[in-house]
């Protein structure tokens, strides 16, 4: 399956056994593909649809984690479209499922708009090991990409050697780190954002250590970074990227309602798509939570983010030729 | 309070009340609630498809003793069942063997490797004055290997310096050499995370499990891990002779569904937890405990039962309505709570029984006996029209209070804070998920420990 080239600094390049050209969405579809062949074998029967295919279209959903509710909500709705188009064919059930599908997941599909301000601060937030440091790496990447110059902020303080891995990613871009010996994280992004607006940069990428939900002390320090980024540049931060793992089951909805809740989210990063993990909660969070999926993250290199596409995004689950 | 599988199987318990055995006919209903409070703790779909057979083949015939009713037997069933699954009994690590002894960390990315690594090493030095070596064999993220030298620093634990211009096979290698040579008794070696399909990461993995020969090859797994647990416990299962798992961040809230399906997968016994960021964050498994978390009944349905004993239900019921209107619950009320809790063993009784994530949370808030001892006395001072109506106390009020509970006027104003924040929770609890949001709300008022 996936081919992502997976190298080492000091270049133990491993090389990729398959699909070098596959392009991320056959990455994706691959990935996925487990689904989608279910899906596939399901309908290739020919056959009509019955109470029993349905059990099966439940099935699938459930073990892409879209959970017990947006899976009942998702059915409701194909049972409506089979009733209203008078479909017959077990085949016409896959196009109706994907129709569902990508109604609740489009209007996720709002891309990530840097504005005027300068910098445009952003922060990263989520639970432990979920993707925010490597995502900046990548996010920095994009922007310089896009003519932008971005500066990146060590605010987790916390975790062993947490700065030396964020430095390793602003080495690899190119970029300015700021980070600071000791000292807690509000006060890191702080300095950064007053050293971003000496020096005119764009964006700056503020990292926070990962904290899981129920440790509400930590959930009360998130708190305070965002309102001394308030302090430091009012209107900051722009964006507060909410940082989920795709292998993550039904506590992703969760984590997204805390997090909202403590700090008002602005989009998600949904990470490691690259794996067999389907994601499948996103639309679980769409029905329940809905908030942006700007990035989606196909891999630990430089260049594994994508912005998430909604027909794209269903397309690879249920195994369908975009 | 009562949670998930208790709150789905209420509605089917009625239609069973009355029925003396349990029966394919009369159970039919609350499995498939079982399956349903299952699926939504993220245990894998085949994984809940087999243990629901289990608990049928179980369950039938089975019969409905003393002043239980069916679906309370069958939740007995469950339980019991659910715990067999995770193990019953709590294994420890093996480590006989001619030194060193090497333990092979393997999982994911971000699953909790590196930190497991530094608490095993803790725990083996601290608990089994065991000499640890620790080696990171992860050339490919950025710092990693600073972070286990880090972890290594803090716990003066040996470390074996690599780099990443180095293979991890040399690495793990060179280190178990220079274990040998220096009678270290255990070499933990950490490695990179990686994705179950990527083949050229899982060849590698196999190629320094070959070389170390470990005595322990642990799986690490994130206690939020979806359903796809079981297709990476699969693949983790088929590449390397698993000796067990770890099964990190379970401080979390989430159910850790993810437990039932790796071990029924592997066939691997769970040996550790984690429960914190911090080293000494890993606990020895208990398979009754998780079976508890993933049904998400704790030990409730033994909690109400003690309730139900102790408590003046004609109070209770009184109490019970304050709570739900969150209105008129008074400094009489506060008064009340402490004498039941007693009754009741005491604060920390109580909070053995509650669900682990609850009694998790609130661990870091260790309830001090001797304040609500104090707080009684202060509430004893206090007159009928002042316990009723507190926001009638002032200064001079404040001053007799104290001296006749024998405590500061600075005492006095803990207590009414207090006495403030659990009407507020009270408030809290009558809306829903109420004691998931009451228990992150008593850690905020009793700080836990600082990270
Ligand atoms: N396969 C894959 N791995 C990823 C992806 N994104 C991040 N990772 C890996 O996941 C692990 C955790 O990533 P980090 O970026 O350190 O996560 P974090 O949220 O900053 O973690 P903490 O700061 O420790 O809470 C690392 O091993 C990353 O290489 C992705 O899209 N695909
Ligand atoms: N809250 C909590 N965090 C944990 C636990 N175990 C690991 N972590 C955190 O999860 C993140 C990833 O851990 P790490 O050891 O780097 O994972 P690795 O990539 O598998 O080596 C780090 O932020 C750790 O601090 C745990 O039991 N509880
Ligand atoms: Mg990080
Ligand atoms: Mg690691």
């Amino acid at each position: 399956m996936l081919g992502f080239l997976k190298k080492s600094p000091a270049g133990n390049t491993i090389e990729p056994e398959t699909s070098r050209d596959l392009g991320w969405l056959g990455r994706l579809k691959n990935s996925l593909s487990r689904t989608g062949s279910q899906l596939g074998s399901l309908f290739s029967l020919g056959g009509k649809i019955d109470e029993d295919l349905y059990e099966e279209l439940e099935t699938i959903l459930i073990t892409s984690d879209v959970g017990m509710d947006a899976s009942r909500f998702l059915l409701s709705d194909v049972r409506r479209q089979v009733k209203e188009a008078h479909l017959t064919e077990a085949a016409q059930l896959k196009d109706a499922l994907a129709h569902s599908l990508l109604k609740l997941l489009k209007p996720l599909a709002v891309p990530l708009a840097i504005n005027n301000q300068q910098p445009f601060v952003i922060m990263m937030v989520g639970v432990n090991g979920a993707g925010k440091t490597t995502s900046i790496g990548k996010l920095a990447k994009y922007f310089q990409g896009q003519g932008k110059s971005v500066l990146l902020a060590a605010g987790d303080t916390f975790r062993a050697a947490a700065r030396e891995q964020l430095m390793e990613w602003g080495a690899r871009n190119n970029v300015t780190v700021i980070a600071q010996q000791s000292g807690d994280a509000a006060a890191v992004i702080f300095d950064a954002i007053q050293a971003a607006q000496a020096r005119k940069i764009d964006v700056v990428l503020a990292d926070t250590a990962g904290r899981l939900t129920t440790q509400a002390h930590l959930m009360e320090e998130i708190k305070k970074v965002k309102r001394v980024i308030d302090k430091a540049l009012p209107g900051a931060p722009h964006e507060i990227l909410l940082v989920l793992d795709a292998n993550t089951g039904q506590n992703a909805l969760s984590q997204t309602k805390a997090f909202d809740d403590a700090l008002k989210v602005t989009g998600l990063v949904l990470t490691k798509l690259d794996g067999t993990a389907k994601g499948g909660v996103i639309a679980a969070i769409a029905k329940s939570h809905p908030l942006p999926v700007r990035f989606i993250g196909v891999g630990e290199g430089l260049d594994d983010l994508r912005p998430f596409v909604a027909e794209d995004f269903v397309a690879a689950l249920l195994g369908l030729d975009a | 309070m009562l949670d998930n599988l208790t709150q789905r199987l209420t509605g089917v318990i009625k239609t069973l009340r009355g029925q003396a055995r349990l029966s394919e006919d009369n159970i039919q209903d609350a499995l498939r609630e079982v399956r349903l409070a299952l699926l939504e703790a993220d245990v894998a779909l085949p994984v809940v498809k087999e243990f629901a057979a289990q608990v049928k083949q179980a369950a039938l015939g089975q019969e409905v003793i003393g002043n239980l009713n069916p679906g309370q037997a069958l939740i007995g069933v469950v339980h019991r069942e659910l715990t067999r699954l995770m193990g019953e009994h709590n294994d420890a690590l093996n480590l006989a063997t001619v030194p060193p002894a090497v333990i092979l960390m393997a999982g994911l990315q971000g699953a909790g490797k590196t930190t497991t690594s530094g608490k095993l090493a803790k725990l083996l030095h601290e608990q089994n004055k065991k000499k640890v070596l620790l080696v990171s064999c992860d050339v490919y993220r950025p710092a990693a290997i600073e972070q286990l030298r880090t972890l290594a620093e803090q716990l003066k634990i040996d470390f074996f310096a690599s780099d990443i211009s180095q293979k991890p096979l040399d690495i793990a290698l060179a280190a178990h050499d220079f274990a040998r040579k220096h009678h270290h008794d255990i070499l933990i070696v950490d490695t990179a995370g990686r994705l179950a399909v990527d083949e050229a990461m899982m060849a590698e993995i196999k190629s320094l499990h070959a070389a170390l020969k470990p005595i322990e090859t642990l799986f690490v797994v994130d206690a939020m891990t979806g359903q796809d647990a079981a297709n990476t416990a699969k693949a983790f299962g088929d590449a390397l002779p698993l000796t067990g798992t770890i099964l990190t961040k379970l401080d979390g809230d989430a159910r850790g569904g993810a437990a039932l399906s790796v071990r029924y997968i592997t066939g691997k016994p769970i040996k550790f937890v984690g429960v914190s960021e911090k080293m000494n964050g890993l606990e020895a498994f208990h398979p009754e405990r998780m079976a508890s978390r993933v049904l998400g009944m704790g030990d409730v349905l033994s909690l109400i039962e003690d309730a139900q004993r102790s408590i003046d239900t004609a109070e209770a019921e009184k109490f019970a309505k304050k709570v739900q209107s969150g209105k008129g619950f008074d400094l009489n009320d506060f008064k009340m709570q402490i004498v039941q809790m007693r009754k009741m063993g005491g604060v920390s009784a109580m909070m053995d029984k509650l669900p682990a994530q609850l009694s998790q949370a609130a661990a870091g808030a260790k309830i001090d006996e001797r304040a609500i001892n104090r707080t009684e006395g202060i509430i004893n001072s206090m007159t009928p029209l002042e316990r009723a109506k507190p926001e009638i106390l002032k200064a001079t009020r404040k001053r007799r209070i104290a001296a006749g509970a024998g405590v500061q006027v600075m005492h006095v104003n803990q207590l009414l804070n207090q006495f403030e924040q659990t009407q507020k929770m009270m408030k809290m609890l009558s809306g829903s998920g109420g004691m998931a949001k009451m228990m992150r709300g008593m850690k905020g008022i009793m700080p836990g420990g600082k990270r």
